[in-house]
């Protein structure tokens, strides 16, 4: 598996480091409820299909990155950076 | 024997190698199958269960009989297959699964017991009574049973692995992918070519057949010439692609020097290749499949590409009558190439009607079958039923063709499920399998040398294309253009076994019996009969059973499915894949720059993570670990001990919102620390578990340095890259790990601060540097850092000095501390330090800890959000009845306790379910004179004064224990502001 870095280009998998689904980067307000905390910390969706991930660069240049991928067929679709992510939420 | 005028082995460079102790000659070219048909030697192994005879079936990597050990000694390989195994000078061969020899095999004898030893035997027979399977059974079939064995000696041999990238790689340089090649290397693409042969042509070099006006191998040679010249294309051959994964990724083996007796030296003896590739051509051609019929594994019975290929490549005639037997056209080739060159061919066998062969100098049985052979070590006959009866036939070697499987394997690897073709009767690889991957000739079910040239040339140019390159013509050479035409024939009916998967033993009735069974479904009877299942993963034979369990099962082929075929496409050594990983390779080594001080001083070494840290410094006189330690324990707590603590991690953080990040990531406060201080900190993940634990130092306004435990800096530090990207992009900080650019030891002790003015520029006083004080300092001329943080509860500083000054400011402290009736302590003596005082490391903050559990609940700041306060504050988060961190002293002081042990009430059951708890550290105080501990109890913290039973059943431990508060050494904590 590749990765394409933005920031470094396309590079092993063994360089990234696989955190999990990229609802992370949506932490819940202290007082959001304890549904809201559950599901932030606890729950996650399965798909067959597409998923949204966060791969650290970790041996690389340090970039958490959102990687947008198939689980069946592996193909990645996209990769942004969790900062151009997360700055767009907000 | 050597054909006269045959064969592509340079004549002119004769080869010594052994066999089996045997001195054999061959030729520069050859393989050891190759070298030893030419000597006559056609039993070449033993079958895995039956021990029947066998030889060499076919002349390519697919092999499943001729498997060889080369070499002797701890370096001897096992498993080799002698069709791939080039002969070089002195290189020794043996043969495998036969003992005392391979003329003579005692378990021969289990092909008698063959009856009893059919389709699912081991699951049948052994199942009961229990125990016998690991006393008896196994140990005997592991022993009759089995190919060659590893030496079981340290190996030697230097492997190697690396990287590629290419824009196309072409797997297979015969025909199609030379083409390919040829055509992508002319556009100017970058190129890999890989082909696992010692040189490349594929089967034009097995064949007769012009290409152009050249012979195949000559043009093959040609091209060769010109790929080689162009600096954008790198051929590699001895190269197998073994697998295809995500991301335009694929497997390769490269066998550097097998081909050579080099050893050591540096070269390798394989390298494990991961090519990154924009896209790719598989032409990696087809295999040939048997037919099976009665006895069909006789040595001398072989495909009929392989009698081609001996005899058009290495110049060999497996045989001196040979007889050809197959349902295909192709298979009259060997029948007509073997004549041309003068070889007795006895007869050929077609089992179509109303086939004729032009030219034909030999008997030609159409309408016929081959339905027995006899001779057991070598073929003496054969058997021939037509409509008319049956005839036998004298002949010591029999080529056979059931037609050709498209060596689709590659296109598997992803899940692609292969597409049946009636016409051909073979599966050819589904489009789009392999993104990015185009599939050209006899791998696609082209099986004419001129369509594999035209089909390789689409293929090439259609890549160059997609790469954006321009399309640069090349001519296409005039070839044979015959039809493929075959009707199929996958086993002759009869009695006695028709051998399919050789090496496994696996026979017709084997798949039969399966289905009669029930195991209907392709894997379960793989599964139930073993087939496919040995080193040759099936490349003969799956395609066979396939065909036989639709027959028996009544469903067409497409129906009954297809095996699946995973990674690796040929068997690759572990040594290659881990190549550079034994012994100091396995794990990157960490040393400190007081490490070869402390060799020096003859401190044994721990890992401590990648790092390396003493564990003690033994003195003369001192027999045990726990006399230093004793002895080391003593310097802190009475003069003053020296410690290098540069392991644990120091993250510089510097920015306005520098004070933010803390606050977040920390529990407690420290945009409240002032400039010039230090906190001790506590950090959870989001679900309210402990992460890590540590000290920060506030430098200035805007910069602090956080130092974290040796064994979570680099997760403390991805969690600060996620806060600060994922979280808070909007954050203005910046931070970066300094854990090895700061080299910083511990001074401890009651002395540790007149230590410390005795190297110190401007001396220290409580005043300039107060408990939990921080700033710069020079020492010994240089720049340093100086934090008065304790481990130990004793007055101590740590020493910050860049780097490169680390070793001489050890020795420096050493030095001072020695004189004064200190000296240095290693991991043994700080653990005891810190657990008499109560600190915890991670054998505490186990990743099921919370703030609550080890009694820091109130360092959860209710002034402001963090990381995992929210989970923290859920209630079974905070349950008493978790088990909270208490101290534990033996009641009887000479009792030794053990980390990991259970405890339990005094006189409960010791039963799963029944624990209070369990101990995580241990060490002996000296001061109090008995072994302490820290444990987990249930509402320990209210159970201080009890005494509980503590259970250690892996090393017979048993004592009780007093639980108590975790700290056992000045509880006050006067000593540490003194
Ligand atoms: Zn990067």
């Amino acid at each position: 598996m590749r990765i394409d870095c933005p920031l470094c280009g396309a590079r092993d998998r063994r360089e990234f480091y696989y955190q999990g689904a990229a609802v992370a980067l949506n932490r819940p307000a202290p007082d959001a409820g304890v549904e809201a905390w559950d599901d932030y910390v606890h729950l996650r969706d399965n798909p067959a299909g597409e998923t949204r991930d966060l791969w650290h660069h970790e041996a690389g240049c340090g970039a958490w990155l959102v990687v947008t991928r198939d689980t069946v067929s592996h193909a990645v679709s996209r990769v942004e950076l969790a900062t151009d992510v997360k700055g767009a939420m907000a | 024997m050597r054909v006269a005028g045959k064969g592509l082995v340079n004549r002119d460079k004769s080869v010594t190698f052994r066999f089996d102790g045997v001195s054999y000659t061959g030729f520069e070219g050859d393989t050891v199958a190759s070298a030893l048909l030419a000597n006559g030697i056609t039993l070449m192994g033993r079958s895995f269960k039956y021990h029947r005879p066998r030889g060499v079936l076919t002349a390519g990597s697919e092999e499943p009989n001729a498997m060889v050990t080369v070499g002797e000694g701890a370096g001897a390989e096992p498993n080799v297959r002698a069709t791939v195994q080039e002969i070089y000078e002195g290189l020794m061969v043996r043969s495998q699964n036969a003992w005392p020899s391979l003329d003579f095999d005692v378990m021969a004898v289990n092909d008698l017991a063959a009856p009893f030893l059919g389709a699912g035997f081991y699951y049948k027979t052994f199942m009961w009574p229990k125990r016998f399977w690991e006393a008896i059974y196994e140990p005997v079939i592991r022993k009759a049973a089995g190919l060659g064995a590893l030496s079981g000696k340290h190996n030697e041999d230097t492997y190697e692995k690396a990287f590629a990238f290419c824009d196309l790689l072409v797997i297979g340089a015969g025909p199609a992918g030379l083409m390919a090649a040829l055509a992508a290397g002319r556009a100017g693409v970058d190129v890999i070519l890989c082909d696992e042969d010692m040189q490349v042509g594929g089967r034009l070099l097995a064949e007769s057949g012009a290409v152009g006006h050249l012979s195949g191998a000559d043009w093959a040679a040609s091209v060769m010439a010109e790929l080689e010249a162009m600096a954008n294309v790198r051929v590699m051959t001895r190269t197998t692609v073994t697998g295809a994964y995500d991301g335009g990724t694929f497997g390769a083996l490269e066998r550097v020097n097998q081909h050579t007796g080099k050893r050591g030296g540096g070269a390798p003896l394989e390298c494990f290749w991961r090519i990154a590739a924009k896209r790719s051509v598989l032409a990696a051609g087809a295999l040939e499949r048997p037919i099976a019929f009665q006895n069909n594994d006789r040595p001398g019975v072989m495909t009929a590409g392989a009698v081609r290929a001996y005899l058009n490549r290495w110049g060999v005639s497996p045989g001196e009558k040979v007889t050809v037997f197959g349902n295909n056209d192709d298979a009259h080739r060997t029948a007509l190439d073997l004549a041309a060159a003068g070889v007795h061919v006895a007869a050929l066998i077609d089992s179509r009607q109303g086939i004729t062969v032009e030219a034909a100098s030999f008997p030609v049985i159409v309408g016929a079958q081959v339905c027995n052979a006899a001779g057991r070590k070598a073929l003496e006959s054969v058997t021939v039923r037509t409509s008319a009866g049956e005839q036998s036939i004298q002949t010591d070697c029999l080529a056979v063709s059931g037609g050709w499987n498209p060596t689709v394997h590659l296109t598997c690897h992803m899940n692609g499920r292969p597409t049946w073709r009636e016409d051909i009767q073979a599966f050819v690889p589904t489009a789009g399998s392999i993104p990015d991957m185009a599939v050209a000739g006899a791998c696609d079910g082209v099986f004419s040398t001129l369509g594999c040239l035209k089909d390789g040339l689409r293929a090439g140019q259609e890549a160059a294309e997609a790469l954006g390159k321009r399309v640069v013509a090349v001519d296409l050479p005039v070839a044979d253009d015959a039809a493929y035409a075959l009707e199929p024939l996958w086993a002759v009916a009869g009695k006695g076994r028709a051998w399919l998967d050789f090496q496994n033993d696996v026979s017709v009735k084997d798949i039969k019996q399966a289905a009669v069974e029930n195991f209907r479904s392709v894997e379960h009877m793989k599964r139930y009969t073993t087939q496919g299942m040995a080193t040759d993963q099936g490349k003969n034979s799956n395609v066979m059973a396939l065909a036989v369990l639709a027959d028996a099962t009544g469903r067409g082929i497409p129906e009954t499915g297809t095996t699946t075929f995973r990674p690796p496409y040929g068997p690759v050594a572990i040594a290659a894949m881990g190549a550079g990983a034994q012994g100091h390779g396995f794990a990157p080594e960490r040393f400190t720059t007081s490490h070869k001080r402390s060799v020096e001083r003859g401190a044994p070494m721990i890992e401590a993570g990648l790092w390396y840290r003493p564990s003690y410094f033994p003195k003369a006189g001192e027999t045990t670990w726990r006399q230093s330690c004793d002895r080391e324990v003593g310097y802190v707590r009475k003069a003053v001990g020296v410690c290098d603590v540069s392991t644990l991690g120091k993250i510089d953080i510097q920015g306005p919102d520098a004070a933010e990040l803390l606050d977040f990531v920390y529990t407690n406060l420290f945009s409240t620390l002032q400039v010039g201080r230090v906190r001790y900190g506590l950090m959870l993940r989001e679900d309210g578990t402990v992460m890590d634990d540590g000290t920060c130092a506030r430098l200035g306004e805007t910069h602090y340095v956080m130092t974290t435990t040796t064994a979570a800096a680099g997760a403390v530090m991805r969690h600060l890259e996620f806060v600060t990207q994922c979280l808070h992009p909007e954050w203005q900080v910046a931070f970066t790990s300094v854990t090895e650019q700061w080299a910083q030891f511990a001074v401890a002790g009651p002395k540790a601060r007149e230590l410390l003015n005795g190297v110190l520029a401007q001396p220290v006083d409580g005043e300039s540097f107060p408990f939990m004080g921080c700033g710069p300092v020079e020492v010994a001329g240089v720049q340093g850092r100086l934090f008065r943080i304790s481990f130990s509860g004793e007055h101590a500083y740590e020493v910050a000095v860049p780097s490169r000054y680390g070793a001489s400011l050890f020795d420096l402290l050493l030095e001072h501390a020695e004189r004064m009736g200190g000296g240095a302590y290693g991991m043994e003596a700080l653990n005891v330090l810190r657990i008499e005082k109560g600190f915890i490391t991670h054998a505490e903050i186990d990743g099921r800890r919370t703030a609550f559990d080890i009694g820091a609940a109130r360092m959860i700041s209710a002034k402001k959000d963090c990381v995992g306060k929210t989970m923290a504050a859920r209630a079974g988060l905070m349950d008493e009845m978790r088990p909270q961190m208490v101290g534990i002293k033996p009641v009887d002081a000479a009792a030794v306790l053990s980390a990991g042990a259970h405890l339990y009430e005094c006189g409960a059951a010791q039963v799963n379910g029944n624990g209070l708890g369990h101990v995580t550290s241990v060490g002996y105080s000296p001061d109090l004179g008995l072994q302490i501990g820290i444990a987990f109890v249930a509402r320990g913290a209210a159970r201080h004064g009890d005494v509980v039973r503590f259970v250690d059943a892996v090393r017979g431990l048993e004592t009780d224990v007093e639980v108590c508060a975790p700290v056992f050494v000045d509880p006050e904590g006067g000593r540490v502001r003194g």
